[in-house]
């Protein structure tokens, strides 16, 4: 760096104001811290993880170059094929549940009724919290010896034994109820519920928020036409909010998809590693057990199903754009 | 007459109100859950035979247990601190790109519009074990500043997608009158523009706080020491030894990391919504 001469202070500044009007070198400089976090924190760890994938890279130790070695490894481990299963199937039920459910809750709350604000706030809850603290309720909830679930199921039980007049007072607490995350089937339906539960108000406020958009003499024609309520939701609603009912479900399937927390509070994966996503497989392979290299391979997995996602979100909106 | 007005009352109570009472009580179920747990004796909590849904003799002891014996309280300055910076960080850099890529023509905007739409869509789950190796290569493993770095990732995209969209609400003739008046362009982006679109910022600053408060996977791998833990992470961390939950005090403290979240969102319940939805039609 040569110091300007004395004369040229006042005339650098000048040319940097200069240059700042002009809006090709404008949007560069207000790009750049953008665009640095974007480069450091996501595009140079992308790389760095690709390479990590192939090599046998653990914990404390730099790593050899190995190839296809953690893929092939992985596409011959039961574990492997179960979590990617697990997390096709997680993401598939959970995100027809909290579509069917979230519409179903915005039509409820798109209709004029006392306290309808304060509720369409309050069932937002669920979704504004930090996740994996409700997620601590529902374990608890999920407690087989001392919680809700059981506890009605023996209630009910109790009540149906003293209906038929077998008094089995004694036996109180004889129907234990299943135990909610010790078996690999409930686990996942468990995991599941709760990721319906948090996922749901969004579906509902963001399907609430384009049905206020609706026009409501679209209703009034439909009704001169002897249209019923499920006509007029099959063919006036449904049609108008498809577009952001769309981008909603592709949103949620990638969140879903990568889900880490549900699973990591509930099950840890267990029992016996039945129902690991790929998110907590590749924690449990990369940081539980430090294997580095095999740990960035199954998070890598993630990435064609993103591709997709991606491809068809831009090819979408460009649509959408055009039109 | 009247039958008929009974029979659409019974079909409005059948169809909307039963319906919308089960979907409220099943949302908040869990934090009414929280709050008993917390104030339920041990004594009560472990008695399978008691009802669960009512608390006979409440006691604090799990509050006390909370902020007595855990650290809780640094825990929560922890998480305020690094929610606060890494909002402040990524709305500075998101207003200054969405204004950039709304208003301004210059060679590869578009890419830049692409790049930032797919790495809005990339989750922290995909890049986290690489990002452990970054952190620690910077020197930030274990500090708050590693956080308030990599929280950006997935704030920077959403805020710069919704200002970009807020931007262009916002009509070019005050800009090019301001410009005509002499004004810069970037004094007419600070003076006109910006304080417009403060309702814009204002959505993706209380989305971005509430995302970093909740964020859970970057503070569990990148922190260790528990004194610089965030509430999410000392919670499910502290809380629990080995097999044993002490759920007393983890109901109390997942309540109490609940409240701030949710009382930032009561005061502005309308520019989160907006920001929600904004962020998701773009």
């Amino acid at each position: 760096m040569q110091s300007p001469p004395p004369a040229s202070a006042p005339s650098l500044k000048a040319r940097i104001a200069a240059s700042l009007e002009d809006q090709r070198v404008l949007g560069y400089v207000l790009m750049t811290p953008a665009l640095l976090l974007i480069l450091i924190f996501i595009a140079y760890p992308f790389v760095l993880g690709v390479w990590m994938s192939l090599t046998d890279k653990i914990v404390g130790t730099s790593g050899t170059f190995i190839g296809l070695g953690n893929y092939d490894k992985l596409f011959a481990s039961d574990i492997f094929h179960t979590a990617a299963w697990n997390t096709v199937f997680f993401t598939t039920v959970a995100t027809i549940f909290k579509a069917v459910l979230g519409m179903w809750l915005a039509v409820l709350l798109n209709r004029k009724f006392r306290f309808a604000n304060i509720t369409r706030a309050t069932v937002l809850l669920p979704f504004i919290v930090p996740t994996v603290l409700s997620t601590l309720a529902w374990l608890w909830m999920f407690d087989a010896t001392f919680s809700v679930f059981n506890w009605t199921l023996r209630w009910l039980w109790q009540v149906n034994i003293d209906i038929f007049g077998l008094v089995l007072k004694e036996n109180w607490g004889f129907f234990r109820g299943p135990l909610w995350l010790g078996d690999p089937g409930l686990a996942m339906a468990s995991v599941i519920l709760v990721n319906v539960w948090r996922g749901l108000p969004f579906f509902a406020i963001s399907f609430l928020a384009a049905l206020q958009t609706i026009p409501p003499d679209l209703y009034d024609a439909a009704d001169i036409d002897g249209a019923t309520g499920w006509k007029k939701f099959w063919h006036v609603t449904l049609p108008l909010i498809k577009p952001v009912a769309i981008v909603v479900v592709v949103f949620s399937i990638v969140v879903t998809f990568a889900d880490f927390q549900l699973v990591y509070i509930l099950t840890r994966g267990g029992p016996n590693n039945e129902t690991h996503l790929l998110a907590t497989l590749a924690y449990q392979l990369g940081m539980g057990s430090g294997n580095i290299g095999q740990g960035a391979a199954v998070a890598l997995f993630m990435l064609p199903l993103l591709a997709v996602v991606i491809v068809f979100q831009l090819w979408y909106l460009r649509r959408e754009g055009v039109r | 007459m009247n039958a008929m007005v009974g029979e659409t009352y019974f079909r409005r109570l059948l169809v909307f109100y039963i319906p919308l009472f089960l979907f409220v009580f099943a949302m908040l179920f869990p934090f009414f859950w929280m709050l008993i747990t917390s104030l339920k004796p041990d004594a009560e909590l472990y008695n399978p035979r008691l009802s669960p849904f009512i608390v006979r003799e409440p006691t604090l002891e799990h509050w006390e247990n909370l902020f007595g014996t855990t650290l809780f309280v640094e825990w929560a300055v922890n998480t305020l601190w690094v929610a606060a910076a890494s909002t402040a960080v990524s709305l500075f850099a998101g207003v200054l790109a969405g204004y950039a890529m709304s208003r301004l023509v210059f060679r590869g905007s578009t890419m830049f519009g692409i790049m930032i739409f797919v790495t809005y869509l990339v989750p922290p789950t995909l890049l986290f074990i690489p990002l452990t190796g970054v952190v620690t290569w910077m020197g930030l493993q274990d500090t708050t500043w590693s956080l308030i770095f990599t929280y950006p990732t997935f704030l920077v995209p959403f805020c710069t997608w919704l200002l970009m969209g807020y931007f262009q609400t916002i009509p070019k003739e005050l800009e090019e009158c301001a410009r005509i008046d002499g004004a810069t362009r970037l004094q007419a982006m600070f003076k006109i523009v910006i304080p417009l679109a403060v309702p814009g910022i204002l959505s993706a600053g209380i989305f971005a706080f509430t995302l970093s408060w909740n964020e859970f996977l970057y503070a569990l791998v990148f922190i260790h020491s528990p004194e610089t833990k965030t509430i999410p992470v000392g919670v499910t961390s502290e809380l629990i030894k080995g097999d044993v939950f002490f759920w007393g005090s983890l109901m109390a403290g997942a309540l109490l990391g609940s409240v701030p979240v949710a009382i930032v969102y009561s005061f502005f319940v309308e520019h989160y919504v907006s920001g929600m939805t904004g962020a998701v039609k773009g």
